[in-house]
């Protein structure tokens, strides 16, 4: 089995606790007018590389003299979801070594029906942490920021809370698009149903994607949209409660 | 065994009978595994002090560097009356003492080179008294003059080419650390009496000439000895006793160190190892109460407010090579004893703590001797210094320790030495990327078409085949390891009887043990062009001389700095081949081959001289510092890089191994907490691997940019950054080094 893989990083100190080998899988099909990776969406994209779970471990173990007692392996994306046998397979020889496992995801591939289904609920047993974007609340606003409904991926996040997983969730906040008081209180209220939230992350829109976009063609749709000022990210982490979520430092 | 009022409290026995400062050290000190929380602001007398510095260094920039010189007056130990940061103030200094007799003043120093020491006057408007010339030409020769009176033409041409560079034949070689603790721990008078009992054991009588220069050398070393006492004595100290307190201690150390940069204009002159032996007279006065740990930061501050005042007359083509103004009065704190405690003392945080109280400075130039067995309280507390200044480096005490012992200080910007025990013989660099152009173009020289190396046959095929440019190249490093060696003979035999830094070595045993320290320039650029030829096709661009001047690449290669063993192992094959090669070869003095891969900032000034690369650099750009891979090879992040480093074996470049690393404070984690977590984290995964040294700094690059445009801006006066092998204050580049600095990437993830 081969998974299909973007590239990796070697130092990644943001993408969960402590230092982690970060591990991009090729393929997402949200198509988020934010996105800085577009060149990520596409799962046959001539730049990426296939590579074994054992091989990926193997690499990523060259590294491990740095994660100390946090630290580990964080599959990002695209979204790794949508290799889910990879996923599992790389993960469970991960835990073999007691290696921490964390993943980043929109979630957007969940759904409760199998075969999928009983790949996750096996997944999960070997997995430490869930990195999880929520990038609107109301699903009609998704659907126009990212191309999908969100429906399936609040679910996702309500059974993580059901199973008690732990997870940090990250939300991009993009003026005018998900900053809006009505839009963060409904999150807000919605996170404090969940009991797993170790963490809130507010990351702050930026543009250092574009030149992405226009390599690849694809018309880019945030043109008049600039990264938010220091006060309106103050005032989301204000909204969303941000500092009451310490687990993470225990 | 003597017992003395001044060592008062101290234990131990061995160090009382003889000269044994780490004897002292093992018995006295007093390890701290707590955090910062104990330390002490400036005083105001430190704050006045620092603020009348910085208008001098100020008004030095203004003046295009340098602020006064000495025209008249050759320098020596004795040869200025006592001078002061601010006459005005004078009695707010703690420590006391300057190399002239007023701050930022350079003196004069013609026993490296008149030419030299006339320049560096000229350049800068000022006019030696000309009766200094006619002296140094006439009645005394100097170290340059003796060097051109005996090298071969070869050596010539080759030092023209610049295939080696950076010869100290005309500077001061360096890299000599007296152990000035011994002023303060045994005071003068015991000094002269145990060099008094060496001289009268030297030799049986029979004159050969080891004997003949050892008796001159001690004598010599035993009048510098007399004159540091004079000295101290301008400044109102009797240094023949040991110091009595700390504040004496302090003192009596700096008066040794003063003796060395008033004679010698080194390329590098270290203090070394002072921090744990200050510390122990510095809790003994605290427990004692007879000073306040505000007393003893004060102590500590105006000690490194000295060292920032170090300065020397240069030339313009010494500035090119190693800009900004560096001195390498480089100061260790932290490591481990043989015995398996830790060295860092509550001064190890107070040296640091420097860099708050005064702000971030490149000299001295701070160096932590690490290992993750460290406390952890100062791992994170001097990662916290990394993250806020950029002013500190980093050198693994686990791979030194066990070659040097736990008494070593570093010597230059990362080079081991035994304090009070060696001295090195160092200098320049073999330019090994050149060395492969002429191994492809049989010994001529592609930037002056000049048959430099032996006419050796060139290779002549369209496309480079790997093993004819191994074998090829494989003979011109035997030619150039040669050729560099004796050329550095020459240089040192001659340093040593014109030049010989006798009050230094006044402060080092006279049975010492001397190292002759090469130096590789180029590494990663040989590394990657041998991988392209190897793993891609290399197609040679030939002038109409036949000359192969450059190089066009198809098809993708593995490059040095990615963790990727295919091209790693090219680099260590590199390392060991030309170490190999240079310990073929007789030594000046029997002393012990070595070898470093570090270029400070003169990766720009061999790189201007070095023509198109294998590896796709064109002609004329700077090579890549130290060991660092080349710019834009590292494509899987900085870890991958790291780890292609902790692949060199440091016995085999026991000169050291320099990296410098610059990371994007947001790439280091969300706020503070978590970038000193995670900057120990990589700090003890890379030295755990044995990997050698490493430069941080933290910061992104658009500061360096709007510092480039923006010097003038009160928030960059003092902004330094770590280049390979020193601190520098960033403004003090040339612009030609600030672009360069700026071109290498910046590890900031995507």
């Amino acid at each position: 089995m081969e998974g299909i893989i973007h590239s990796t990083e070697s130092f990644g100190s943001v993408d969960g606790p402590g230092i982690r080998f970060i591990i991009f899988l090729q393929g997402c099909k949200m198509r988020c007018q934010f996105c800085h990776n577009p060149d990520t969406w596409n799962m046959n994209s001539t730049d990426s590389f296939k590579a074994t779970p054992e091989e990926m471990l193997s690499t990523a173990l060259k590294y491990k003299s740095y994660w100390k007692e946090k630290g580990g392996i964080t599959v990002s994306g695209g979204e790794p979801l949508l290799q889910i046998d990879f996923l599992l397979e790389l993960f469970r020889l991960a835990k073999k070594k007691r290696i921490n496992t964390c993943i980043d995801t929109s979630g957007n591939p969940f759904t409760f029906e199998q075969p999928f289904f009983g790949k996750f609920e096996e997944l999960m047993k070997y997995t430490d942490l869930l990195l999880f974007d929520i990038k609107h609340i109301d699903s009609e606003a998704h659907k126009k920021l990212t191309a999908c409904p969100n429906e399936h991926i609040l679910a996702l996040a309500k059974y993580l809370s059901d199973i008690d997983k732990p997870v940090w969730i990250r939300h991009v906040l993009v003026p005018g698009i998900n900053s809006s008081d009505d839009h963060l209180s409904r999150l807000d209220t919605f996170l404090k149903t969940l009991k797993n939230i170790k963490r809130v992350d507010i990351l702050p829109y930026h543009t250092f994607g574009i030149g992405k976009w226009e390599i690849l063609g694809i018309p880019y749709q945030l043109n008049d949209v600039n990264p938010p000022s220091d006060e309106l990210v103050a005032h989301a982490k204000e909204m969303l409660h941000v500092d009451e979520y310490t687990d993470y430092l225990k | 065994m003597i017992q003395r009022d001044e060592w008062n409290g101290f234990e131990g026995r061995k160090w009382k009978d003889e000269v044994d400062v780490r004897d002292f050290i093992q018995n006295n000190y007093t390890p701290y595994d707590g955090d910062e929380s104990f330390l002490e602001g400036p005083t105001d007398a430190t704050n006045k002090l620092w603020g009348v510095l910085q208008g001098l260094q100020k008004e030095e920039r203004a003046k295009g560097g340098v602020l006064d010189m000495d025209t008249e007056i050759v320098s020596s130990i004795t040869s200025h009356k006592p001078g002061y940061i601010s006459e005005a103030d004078k009695d707010l200094e703690q420590i006391v003492g300057l190399q002239t007799d007023k701050p930022l003043k350079r003196a004069f120093m013609p026993y490296g080179g008149i030419k030299m020491a006339e320049q560096s006057c000229t350049t800068y408007g000022y006019t030696p008294n000309p009766k200094l010339h006619e002296i140094f030409t006439k009645y005394h020769k100097t170290h340059n003059q003796a060097v051109f009176d005996a090298y071969t033409p070869d050596m010539k041409k080759a030092r023209h080419a610049h295939v080696v560079t950076g010869l100290p034949d005309t500077y001061g070689r360096g890299r000599i650390v007296g152990d000035y603790r011994r002023v303060a721990l045994y005071g003068i008078d015991f000094l002269i009496e145990q060099k008094q009992l060496d001289f009268d054991n030297c030799g049986c009588g029979v004159m050969t000439d080891d004997i003949i220069r050892l008796r001159e050398e001690i004598t010599m070393q035993i009048n510098c000895l007399k004159e540091m006492k004079v000295l101290a004595e301008s400044y109102g100290f009797d240094i023949s006793k040991p110091a009595k307190n700390a504040k004496e201690a302090v003192q009596w150390l700096y008066f040794g160190y003063l003796a060395a940069i008033k004679t010698q204009n080194g390329a590098a002159m270290s203090v070394g190892r002072i921090s744990t032996f200050l510390d122990i007279y510095i809790q003994r006065d605290l427990e004692n109460g007879a000073i306040t740990e505000k007393e003893a930061q004060e102590l500590i501050d105006h000690l490194v407010m000295k060292f920032r005042m170090v300065k020397f007359a240069r030339i313009p083509s010494y500035n090119e090579l190693f800009s900004g103004d560096p001195v390498w009065a480089t100061l260790e704190v932290a490591g481990l004893g043989m015995d398996g405690r830790s060295l860092v003392t509550k001064n190890c945080f107070r040296f640091l703590h420097t860099l708050e109280n005064m702000g971030p400075s490149p000299e001295p130039n701070l160096t932590v001797l690490y290992s993750s067995r460290l406390p952890e309280k100062f791992k994170k507390y001097a990662s916290h210094i990394s993250i806020k200044t950029s002013s500190i480096q980093y050198e693994n005490d686990d791979v030194m320790r066990p070659v040097w012992g736990d008494d070593y200080a570093i010597c230059c910007c990362v080079s081991a030495t035994q304090t009070g025990k060696e001295m090195q013989f160092f200098g320049a660099r073999a330019n090994l990327a050149k060395c492969l152009l002429y191994a492809i173009n049989g010994g001529v020289d592609e930037k002056l078409k000049e048959q430099i190396a032996p006419k050796y046959a060139p290779i002549t095929s369209e496309y480079l085949d790997f093993d004819e440019v191994m074998e090829k190249y494989d003979v011109m490093m035997d030619w150039l390891s040669g050729l560099y060696v004796n050329v550095l003979n020459l240089i040192h035999y001659m340093h040593d009887k014109y030049y010989y830094e006798a009050a230094e070595l006044a402060l080092i045993d006279t049975d010492v043990k001397r190292t002759f320290a090469t130096g590789i320039a180029g590494f990663s650029h040989v590394v990657d062009s041998l991988c392209a030829i190897k793993y891609a096709k290399v197609k040679a661009i030939r002038d109409e001389d036949g000359l192969a001047v450059d190089y066009e690449i198809e098809g993708d290669f593995p490059r040095y700095g990615n963790d990727d063993d295919r091209a790693d192992d090219i680099a260590v094959w590199l390392l060991k081949t030309f170490m190999k090669k240079v310990a073929k070869h007789h030594t000046y003095r029997n002393s012990e081959p070595s070898t470093s891969i570090l270029t400070i900032t003169s990766n720009v000034v061999y790189g201007k001289a070095t023509g198109a690369l294998p590896d796709g650099r064109p002609a004329g750009e700077p090579l890549s510092p130290g060991a660092n891979p080349c710019y834009g090879a590292e494509k899987n992040g900085l870890l991958a890089s790291l780890n292609s480093l902790t692949k060199l074996p440091y016995e085999y470049a026991l000169d050291g191994i320099s990296n410098t690393q610059t990371i994007h404070p947001d790439t280091l984690g969300h706020d503070d907490a978590e970038r000193v977590n995670n900057l120990v984290n990589v700090l003890d995964g890379y030295f755990d691997q044995g990997a050698h040294h490493l430069n941080v700094n933290v910061f992104g690059i658009e500061k360096l940019k709007d510092a480039m445009e923006h010097p003038e801006k009160p928030e960059y006066a003092n902004f330094t950054i770590r280049v390979s092998g020193y601190a520098v204050k960033f403004i003090d580049l040339t612009r030609e080094q600030q672009l360069d600095v700026i071109a290498r990437s910046c590890h900031k993830s995507m």
